[in-house]
């Protein structure tokens, strides 16, 4: 009897939005009489951020820095559809649709100031800290504050946009199965080390290696939240959980966080991520949809870890204690 | 976290100025400070708690409900049946035509799941609810049950739900999602290997720290406002209107920040109870999953079982890739005949395959709908890939990582979808990951490059 | 149903009410008293979302009869920032990206200000320990852990 150490590798790839398209958000982007952006929306922020990056969507499109944007959402009275807050598509399709949005408020904006210094519209720039200027000639500026007071109470504009994102549905050939999931995939690489008692089944964690490929990170830090939440997730469904532990057997199913288990604040482990970033072609500044792809490779890297520590495959979720020993039993069994 | 620019830099030409900061988040400072505004934060003069008398059987026929002793309890002020809805057979996603309708908001003649809202309860307090909830007499005559995927693709096993006729979705392409390309039985029949193997899991819970709930208030324009945490704003309100049959314009949703969803909170499960509630009673009404529900009456990660077959080379190469895909979707379809039809697309993995054969189906059994959650459809179909993954490298007397990099895809490989490859980069994932885990493999790897013909 | 009084210190405020006798300190606090900082995630003290602080032990408000409270000082996440001015468990849990549905947060930042109150310079282990009744599913608790110690050294860093 002995703690064993063993390691396993896993790779996946992860579609960005709803399978197979037909799912639009749109927004809304209007300034303020002095120069600050309203983005309007109805999505749904679950924790992940989602206002956040908006926000620094609408003020690197605009050109403003991003406390001037304020984000207005989830209200069917006052936002325009979006689908919903699932299938990784929060950033990619919601995020298209405030640059659309805000490229035309930039738009405007850039025409109100044209009149103000005389110039045109397409000489215009944004330096990113409140001021629009003739590119190359910076002395020749308005602020964006002056710009939003004119055409409102001069010029009688809205300094404002409409956007809209839609991946068209597609339908699968029936026969052959033909279809387009999706424009974008992220992608992963786990490597997961760990330590297998094979006297009681239990197994530590002793290390997770994440490599992650998202499109472009546009808050690291924000993505560093989903990645290392989604990483312990991970490792959670690998080893703890389930609603039912005797599957299809309806006995011990949990019904409170006493029954149900997860990994807590004692359980975890030691975590790496690295991020790479391969631009997607259709994404908001690249970016495609890290939330749920964070969340996989972690559970076959586990299993095949434990494999190579003990020699046994347990091809069933979650890979518990019991079923690693009586997978054990079995194999001295068949050694005799 | 440590973000590796060396990879792909030939791509990332745009300069950003406000993104690619971590900036802070601007939501952040009310949740430290406890001012965040969750939608059960919120209490109205009046207020009624809605509790849902739901069935302990896993399939009955229900012969009576009897409320009279239920609606003499101190505190109840109305107490809902399937009479009393409009449009009582739903499911969600006739909202992109993926139909029939198949559930009951509130049960009528049977239910088909333990679990299963029959009867609701109104009353001034969560205590008179749930007591009264108690009182409410419900005579059931059990039925046999199936409760697993192959006892309902049993020939002989009782359907589970009479809306689809049998214990499957029925797609456009027959009983399965199907994906053929190539010729899988040739590719076995040139194989050096075959391996054949089956994969399970069992259900998995979202386990949001906020359960699911509603609260709604009369706006006294005949307009109601449901103060909500689901995931899809427009999703529920649209899907309310149908099962209500009230015009939209009469519904206004208020969301916020959502406690975790996960995938939970994509279901239409309260809203339109706690909405047709006040419309009926004129007050306003709360509607708040406990924790005991949230666990096991809303709606989990599916079961599934997988099966996969595949055939491979002594040199490494996958020729041939089989797959059988079962969702225990549980006794309603909410959103499992999507989930089920993801995994067709998302087979046969990240890899470049010339034979593939993919059937995946959705399967009904007297169990708790399942839903989606965090990798919708794809989480359950990479732990069985990449089992299977290590497992073919073994058999071969290969390096697992090495052997994952002989089948990647690559920019302009075709899919088995018949989509060719586009912005691939798992070759890149791997030489990381060889690179941080000390894990060497060949350095004719390491040179390899996701781009077409790298 | 009986009213009782119920009369506690509340982030150093007074506050008299009659409560339905059996009320949980949970829902006093949040329907009576307006202060929804501590959150019902389980209702049966399985998750500690409803963490507040009585008499400076932490407490699980959702099993806690109001009753019981008569007389007492209860500080809860509400209270913790004076003058506008964030506690420092609050600035680490922002610093460190320690909140994402922020659900689980001020239960997370009662059970902390408890720790460090009693042991203003933890171990790892001593955080781990404090923090083993709160439950979070967003974060995977490594940036919790993080915010809780750097918080402790940034009290040791003004208190020198």
């Amino acid at each position: 009897m002995a703690i064993r150490r063993g390691r396993g590798v896993a790779a996946v790839n992860y579609p960005t939005g709803m399978n197979l398209g037909g799912d639009p958000s749109q927004a809304l982007v209007h300034s303020t009489p002095t120069g600050n952006f309203m983005v309007t929306l109805s999505s749904v922020d679950l924790g992940q951020g989602l206002k956040q990056v908006m926000a620094q969507i609408c003020a690197e499109t605009i050109g403003v820095k991003t406390e001037q944007v304020i984000i207005d959402t989830a209200d069917t009275d006052t936002g325009p559809h979006c689908m919903g807050t699932f299938a990784s598509r929060g950033t990619h399709r919601i995020g298209n649709a405030v640059i659309q949005a805000a490229k035309e408020a930039r738009q405007v904006m850039l025409e109100v100031a044209a009149e103000a210094l005389e110039v045109d519209a397409g000489d215009l720039e944004t330096d990113g800290e409140g001021n629009i200027h003739v590119k190359g000639a910076p002395q020749k500026s308005i602020s964006i504050f002056d710009t939003a007071l004119m055409a409102h109470f001069k010029l009688g504009r809205s300094i404002s946009g409409r956007g809209m994102f839609l991946v068209p549905r597609s339908y699968p050939e029936v026969e052959t199965g033909a279809m387009k999931p999706s424009t974008c995939y992220a992608h992963a690489c786990t490597v997961a080390e760990v330590d297998v008692d094979d006297e009681t089944g239990e197994v530590t964690v002793v290390s997770i290696k994440n490599v992650f490929e998202i499109g472009r990170a546009l808050n690291p830090k924000m993505v560093e939240q989903q990645l290392v939440g989604g990483s312990w997730m991970g490792i959670s469904h690998a080893l703890y959980e389930t609603t039912e532990p005797y599957y299809p057997a309806r006995d011990h199913a949990g019904t409170d966080f006493n029954e149900y288990l997860m990994p807590g604040p004692g359980d975890i482990a030691p975590t790496e991520i690295v991020v790479l970033e391969r631009p997607a072609e259709d994404g908001p500044y690249g970016a495609k949809g890290p939330g749920e792809m964070c969340a996989n490779p972690q559970i076959p890297a586990l299993a095949n870890a434990i494999f190579d520590a003990v020699g046994v495959r347990i091809d069933m979720m979650p890979i518990t204690p019991e079923r690693i020993l009586r997978a054990l039993k079995e194999q001295r069994a068949t050694a005799h | 976290m440590k973000l590796a620019k060396d990879y792909f830099a030939d791509q990332r030409t745009e300069e950003l100025k406000e993104l690619g900061q971590g900036l802070q988040r601007s939501d952040v400072p009310g949740h430290v400070t406890g001012k965040t505004s969750y939608f059960a934060d919120r209490t109205f003069p009046g207020m009624l708690c809605l509790r849902m008398v739901r069935s302990p059987h896993h399939h009955a026929r229900i012969r009576s409900v009897d409320l009279s002793e239920a609606e003499r309890h101190p505190g109840v002020h109305r107490i809902l049946t399937h009479k009393d809805i409009p449009h009582n057979l739903y499911t969600i996603l006739i909202l992109i035509q993926v139909g029939p309708e198949d559930e009951h908001v509130l049960a009528e003649d049977k239910v088909r799941w333990k679990g299963e809202a029959v009867v609701a309860v109104l009353a001034d307090s969560e205590w008179a609810a749930n007591e009264a909830a108690a009182k409410v007499r419900i005579d059931y005559e059990v039925l046999p049950s199936v409760l697993d995927i192959d006892a309902a693709l049993a020939p002989d096993a009782p359907i589970v739900n009479e809306h689809h006729g049998q214990n499957h979705y029925m797609y456009d392409s027959g009983p399965s999602r199907k994906v053929r390309y190539g010729d899988v039985e040739k590719g076995f029949a040139e194989a050096d290997h075959i391996l054949e193997q089956t994969y399970y899991s069992s259900p998995i819970e979202q386990a949001p720290m906020e359960t699911t709930g509603c609260i709604v208030t009369p706006d006294g324009n005949d307009r109601f406002t449901c103060y909500t945490n689901t995931q899809a704003m427009f999703f529920t309100l649209d899907n309310t209107s149908i099962i209500l049959q009230m015009p939209g314009h009469k519904l206004h949703m208020v969301g916020g920040t959502v406690g975790g969803g996960f995938g939970g909170k994509v279901d239409v499960t309260v809203e339109p109870i706690a909405i047709l509630a006040a419309k009926l009673t004129g007050r306003p009404v709360s509607f708040i999953y406990s924790r005991y529900e949230e666990m096991q009456v809303s709606s989990p990660r599916a079961a599934e079982k997988i099966v996969l077959k595949d055939g491979v080379m002594n040199d490494g190469h996958i020729v041939a890739r089989q797959v059988w895909g079962y969702t225990d979707a549980g006794a309603y379809s909410r959103h499992s005949p999507y989930g089920a039809q993801k995994g067709a697309a998302h087979y046969p993995g990240p890899y470049t395959i010339p034979n593939v054969w993919v059937d995946t189906w959705c399967v009904y059994t007297n169990r708790t709908p399942s839903s989606a959650m965090r990798g919708f459809g794809v989480t359950i179909a990479d732990f069985a890939l990449e089992v299977q993954m290590d497992k073919l490298a073994r058999l071969i007397g290969m390096d697992p990582l090495e052997f994952r990099f002989i089948n990647a895809y690559r920019d302009g490989d075709m899919k088995a979808h018949r989509q060719p490859t586009t912005g691939a980069a798992l070759i890149e994932c791997m030489q990381e990951a060889s690179r941080v885990a000390s894990w060497p493999v060949a350095e004719k790897y390491m040179q390899m490059s996701s781009y077409k013909g790298g | 149903m009986a009213k009782v009084p119920v009369q506690f210190s509340l982030n150093g405020e007074e506050k008299a009410e009659f409560v339905d006798s059996g009320s949980t300190l949970l829902k006093v606090l949040r329907d009576k008293m307006g202060d929804t900082s501590p959150k019902g995630g389980c209702l049966q003290g399985t998750c500690g979302s409803c963490s507040v602080v009585v008499d400076g032990e932490l407490r699980l408000s959702c099993l806690t009869l109001a009753e019981t409270c008569d007389g007492a000082d209860i500080q809860t996440t509400a209270g913790l920032a004076s003058d506008g001015v964030l506690h420092p468990l609050q600035r680490a849990f922002m610093d460190e990206f320690a909140a994402q549905c922020g659900f689980c947060t001020p239960g997370m930042i009662m059970a902390a200000k408890v720790l460090l109150d009693a042991n203003p310079d933890p171990t790892r282990e001593d955080v781990i320990e404090a923090l083993s009744g709160n439950v979070c599913r967003c974060t995977g608790y490594e940036p919790i852990i993080r915010a809780v110690l750097t918080a402790a050294r940034s009290n040791s860093q003004n208190a020198a």
